[in-house]
């Protein structure tokens, strides 16, 4: 086992960042019109890194798999963005967003890099109110914050429900403004199918032009993978349905480390599945959670009978509902972290108190806050003797305030009205803390290569706090990448245009084609989504929200088989040189398929329970936490950097030691 | 093409308000037709503006119209306009087809009968056996029951027309301000009275003979 | 519920395409539309035949890849949704839903019933941005304080998601409502001032080379848009178009 070098400057934590940026190596502006850039994926991360990288004078090559960077899934980041900018005056700081987030990521990342996000994230947000981002204001006309889970200060900075949409507007306009320049050229409908190293370097990559579906050849003395997480891999999660971890498996297959595939952060507030047919699941966002109660029937008859439609919610009498957070965590009651709302969810539907058909959903009800609220408008409207229907509808009105868009998405989907009963919830895939592996300078473990925003592991540990993606891709984009790339490419001033015509390309262009070619000639009988469905639940089933040893083992079999069963008998309709959206996805589940073997082998190796990895055979065993997670930091404070060997279960494992000086280890708890 | 349907809707207003003086008074009617007939600003420096301003909004309304037209090389095997908008709004062109087909007939009536008089012939006194002769035009005009007719299906045309017209005009040069509202209250107020008054008009001298 | 569907087939570009009718059973009404599309492709695959192309991604009303024109609607017969939102509770066991592509020069047909709607990239790169480099020493978030009616005006102008149902609506074909709501966001907002004149000239110059129609303000686009971006956007564009010229 090699140790890996993170790079970490050395020096106190407060002037890491700074006093590194005084000393890298620069290259000068006359030089930079002789370098070119590939950045594959224009989401948040993406997006920012390619319009910064050419305003600073590289020639970008931009790729985005839709038909416009502005439809990258970041744009559906609904509450808002972190940054430390103390504008309430609540006491915010560097260092106390640094301590939220390492301690809200379980004590599992690395101190430097979070403190460094910690620092620019107040850049982020002077930069983007410059380029006209409309978030939201006082009457005073200055910004406005909100408070989000697992803090204790307002730094939430919000554009309505929709942070995520403005963000990346502001970089997708900066990205246009340097398209028109020419110092971008966009590629659309454009997938990469490989990354092409030479002389151990990474130097382009293969794309495939999803339209016309010819094959592509680019160079560039460096390429940036910022495509995102994997959370597809479980098939329904709240991903975008072309959401793929393609870029990043290709890259793993030719060199970079993949770190902690297991951390993936199941949200606990998301319209449960209604039938076999579900395509994706839509989250509802967090900040329900601080009026609804969650809540399943105390007694199997009443679950029967609501299941039967026999019975609704509303007359289930109060002392025969179980409101299990507030029971099992008193202090936070339906507060406490996603990770532990959701084990607790599945714990009570496991024991069969889902109360959908499906049996995989609980209540989150508002009637208690309705009343709370009616009931306080009626003494500050000064209406004595207020009647249950006027406090019911003042009560209405104020949960309608703070939450109408929301509850009116719920019933579009669902078809009830959530004022009148409960919401059903359930636990969804959202976001995948783990990623490709990368040192200080986000470079992979193959020079040129880097990896930013959720493709990379960086930032979040184990579990992410909310409001911390939008900050973190943004970081690594406008103020992290556009620095360190510059220290890496200061050597390649004279290296002049990468050629594509190398036997390095001609070879990644095969491989690419033979790939390609097989899926087209393939005589299967069963669809791309066959596989993938069958790939999901085991997913779920198994290397979910709860994972055991046994459990993790048969996941490892099962999915080898499916891959081995898709490989013979998947089916492509269409034909290789057209826009096949088959074809597409038949590539991105072959990856998939492997990824998630891998998964569930650090899963497995993890003998720990931390953030959103749960081993049910690490927990508190007694004392107050008794069945609560338990970390082991004595065995596992490091981060899991997986090499390719072929088969993802003979990957080999590098740990990389996690040092914690400024930060003291400490069991989280909420009871 | 708004800055001339304003101009227009401008017009239209004079226009009524002189042919009202038909319904209350037939010598200042008289005076009024007369003044307007024969004063040189208005006759030649009014006149080819307006004239200027009817050919120009037409001509511009059918270059528009190709050009959306254009704009969809494919159309809908199945269009549902009538979800989203009104059918004085989709069909401008039609209803505006329509009024310059009545302002075609309108001339013939009236206005080409005045030029021979006064250009042609040379006749400028506007008089006819000693008396203006304005307003005995007018009435025999509505006389037979098919031009009253017309006109009203043309002024119902131009009601339909203007009940979209009048605020796309304000929408179109950027209006939209604190009186939007009152303003749209009062186009559509406007879109329906003027062409009342005129089919009012038409109707009484059909009737007053 | 069983339905009949009318739906688009065009092989690429330059084919020539037609309507095609296909059956589907056992559709919940819990579907999503797209849902339902989806149950549609894996028959045509079981059969061998190629399945229906259509754009789609996030499935949750923002990304604004999906554009059909159902029933003669865009984005379908309900209000202030995407196609992906649309459910088939509101249809009836045995309708026939005619399916086609946005219909637009500007957005020809790649396949099916995907269009192209680059025309929208070059209108945004023809201006839609504030020219502002990154760097850490941009002046204060709070430097200039923005009213609050102000910022929220521009937020609603922001939430355009660029799927070009206006222009599918439109009679004429025309992008006002679109290009409408960026410049109106820009000069909403103090930054978007310094360039507000050549902006708004170089947008509404590009969205004219594009091939777009002219607005006739019949307001379908509003009525059809999924985040109800305002027509007083159009007004405020041709204002600012004014202005610019006026100006020299």
């Amino acid at each position: 086992m090699s140790v890996l070098d993170a790079k970490i400057p050395k020096g106190p934590i407060k002037d890491k960042w700074t006093t590194y940026k005084d000393k890298i190596d620069l290259v000068n502006p006359a030089n930079k019109r002789l370098i070119d850039v590939i950045v594959v994926g224009t989401g948040l991360a993406g997006g920012s890194a390619a319009a910064t990288l050419a305003e600073l004078g590289y020639n970008v090559k931009a790729f985005a798999y839709q038909d416009s960077p502005r439809r990258a899934h970041s744009i559906a980041a609904q509450g808002g963005i972190n940054a430390a900018k103390n504008y309430m005056g609540d006491g915010d700081s560097t260092y106390r967003l640094f301590y939220d987030t390492v301690k809200g990521g379980d004590y599992r990342s690395r101190e430097a890099n979070v403190y460094r996000l910690a620092e620019v994230s107040a850049n982020i947000i002077d930069q983007c109110v410059a380029q006209g981002v409309p978030f939201a204001r006082d009457y005073g006309g200055l910004l406005d914050n909100r408070s989000f889970g697992g803090v204790l200060v307002s730094r939430t900075f919000y554009a309505k429900g929709q942070t995520g949409q403005q963000l990346l507007l502001g970089a997708y306009s900066a990205m246009n403004r340097q398209i028109a320049r020419g110092k971008i050229e966009m590629f659309n409908r454009h997938e990469m199918l490989d990354v092409v190293k030479v002389d151990g370097k990474a130097r382009g990559i293969i794309a495939r032009d999803l339209v016309t579906g010819k094959i592509e050849r680019h160079s560039a003395h460096a390429v940036v993978i910022a495509t995102g997480g994997y959370g597809n891999v479980y098939f329904l999660s709240t991903n975008a349905m072309g959401s793929n971890a393609t870029a990043a498996w290709k890259i793993h297959k030719k060199g970079a480390y993949f770190a902690n595939p297991c951390y993936t952060q199941i949200h606990p507030t998301c319209i449960p599945r209604s039938g076999d047919y579900q395509s994706k699941l839509t989250l509802m966002s967090e900040s329900l959670r601080n009026d609804g109660r969650i809540w399943v029937p105390k007694n199997m008859d009443d679950v029967m009978a609501i299941r039967e439609g026999k019975l609704k919610p509303t007359q289930i009498a109060e002392e025969n509902r179980d409101y299990y957070l507030e029971r099992r965590y008193p202090a936070f009651g339906n507060l406490v972290p996603r990770d532990v709302a959701s084990r607790a969810a599945k714990e009570r539907c496991d024991a069969g108190y889902g109360v959908n058909a499906t049996g995989e959903a609980v209540y989150l009800d508002f009637a208690s806050a309705i009343q709370r609220y009616g009931s306080e408008q009626a003494k500050i409207q000064g209406i004595a003797n207020a009647s249950k229907e006027k406090i019911t509808e003042l009560g209405e009105k104020v949960v309608e305030a703070k939450y109408g868009n929301l509850f009116q998405m719920y019933e579009k989907i669902v078809d009830e009205n959530p004022y009148k009963t409960p919401m059903m919830i359930y636990p969804a895939t959202h976001y995948t803390m783990g990623g490709v592996w990368v040192d200080y300078n986000l470079m992979t473990t193959v020079p040129g290569l880097y990896c930013i925003g959720e493709a990379n592991f960086s930032d979040h540990g184990a579990n992410r706090l909310g409001a911390s993606a939008l900050m973190q891709g943004l970081a690594d984009g406008y103020f992290v990448l556009p620095y360190t790339i510059g220290d890496y490419l200061a050597d390649d001033i004279r290296t002049g245009t990468i050629p594509t015509d190398s036997p390095e390309f001609d070879e990644a262009e095969k491989a690419v084609k033979d790939r390609i070619d097989f899926f087209m000639n393939n005589k299967g009988t069963k669809s791309v989504d066959h596989f993938h469905k069958r790939l999901g639940k085991v997913m779920w089933d198994k290397v979910g929200m709860a994972r055991n040893e046994q459990g993790l083992k048969e996941a490892m079999a099962e999915i080898k088989q499916i891959r081995e069963e898709f490989w013979k008998e998947v089916k492509v309709p269409g034909s290789a040189d057209e826009l096949n959206p088959e074809l597409e996805k038949a590539g991105r589940v072959a990856d998939f398929l492997e990824l998630g073997e891998l998964f569930a082998k650090d899963a497995l190796m993890r003998e720990e329970s931390c953030g959103g990895h749960f081993r049910e055979e690490s927990v508190e065993l007694d004392g107050e936490q008794k069945g609560e997670a338990k970390r082991n930091d004595k065995d596992y404070a490091f981060v899991a950097a997986w090499e390719y060997k072929g088969e993802p279960a003979d990957s080999v494992l590098h740990k990389e030691q996690l040092e914690f000086n400024d930060i003291e280890l400490k069991q989280r708890s909420y009871k | 093409m708004a800055l001339s349907a304003i101009f227009l809707i401008f017009f239209l207003v004079m226009h009524l308000l002189i042919n009202l003086l038909s319904v209350f008074n037939e010598g200042l009617f008289n005076e009024a037709s007369h003044f307007m007939g024969t004063n040189p600003v208005i006759q030649f420096a009014m006149q080819p503006v307006l004239i200027f301003g009817v050919v120009y909004h037409f001509v511009m309304g059918f270059i528009l119209e190709i050009q959306n037209r254009n704009a969809r090389v494919v159309s809908y095997a199945r269009n549902n306009g009538a979800a989203n908008s009104t059918w004085m709004s989709r069909n401008m062109i039609y209803s505006g087809m329509f009024i310059l087909i009545f302002l075609v007939i309108h001339f013939i009536d009236f206005w080409f009968p005045e030029m021979n008089t006064k250009y042609i012939l040379g006749d400028m006194s506007g008089m006819h056996n000693g008396e203006f002769r304005y307003f005995e035009e007018l009435q025999h005009k509505f006389v037979p029951i098919w031009r009253v007719a017309l006109y009203v299906m043309g002024f119902v045309f131009l009601a339909l027309h203007l009940l979209h017209g009048f605020n796309s005009a304000f929408q179109s040069v950027g209006a939209n301000n604190k009186y939007t509202n009152g303003l749209k209250g009062f186009g559509k107020a406007y879109a329906i009275l003027i062409p009342a008054g005129f089919i009012f008009i038409a109707l009484f001298h059909h009737f007053n003979h | 519920m069983n339905l009949t569907l009318k739906i688009w087939r065009q092989k690429g570009a330059n084919d020539k395409g037609k309507m095609v009718d296909y059956k589907v059973t056992d559709i919940s009404e819990h579907m999503s539309f797209l849902e339902m599309m989806d149950v549609l492709n894996e028959q045509l695959i079981a059969e061998g035949e190629e399945p229906v192309a259509f754009d789609h991604d996030c499935r949750e009303g923002i990304c604004g890849m999906c554009s059909m024109y159902i029933n003669g609607e865009a984005h379908g017969p309900d209000r202030g949704i995407t196609t992906c939102q649309l459910h088939m509770r509101m249809f009836n066991d045995g309708d026939t839903i005619t399916i086609e592509p946005w219909r637009a020069k500007a957005f020809p047909v790649i396949k099916d019933l995907i269009v192209d709607r680059t025309s929208f990239e070059r209108i945004q790169q023809a201006g839609g941005y504030i020219s502002v480099n990154t760097s850490g020493n941009t002046q204060d978030a709070n430097a200039i304080p923005i009213s609050k009616h102000a910022a929220d005006e521009a937020m609603d102008a922001a939430t355009c998601i660029g799927c070009g149902a206006c222009v599918a609506t439109c009679k004429n074909s025309s992008a006002m409502l679109f290009v409408g709501a960026k410049v109106s966001q820009y000069a909403l907002l103090p930054q978007g001032q310094v360039e507000a004149a050549d902006r708004v000239k170089n947008m509404v110059a590009q969205m004219d080379l594009e091939g777009f129609g002219n607005c006739t303000n019949t307001g379908a686009c509003e009525v059809e848009c999924p985040k109800g971006i305002s027509l007083t956007n159009i007004a405020r564009m041709n204002r600012e178009f004014l202005k610019a010229n006026l100006k020299g």
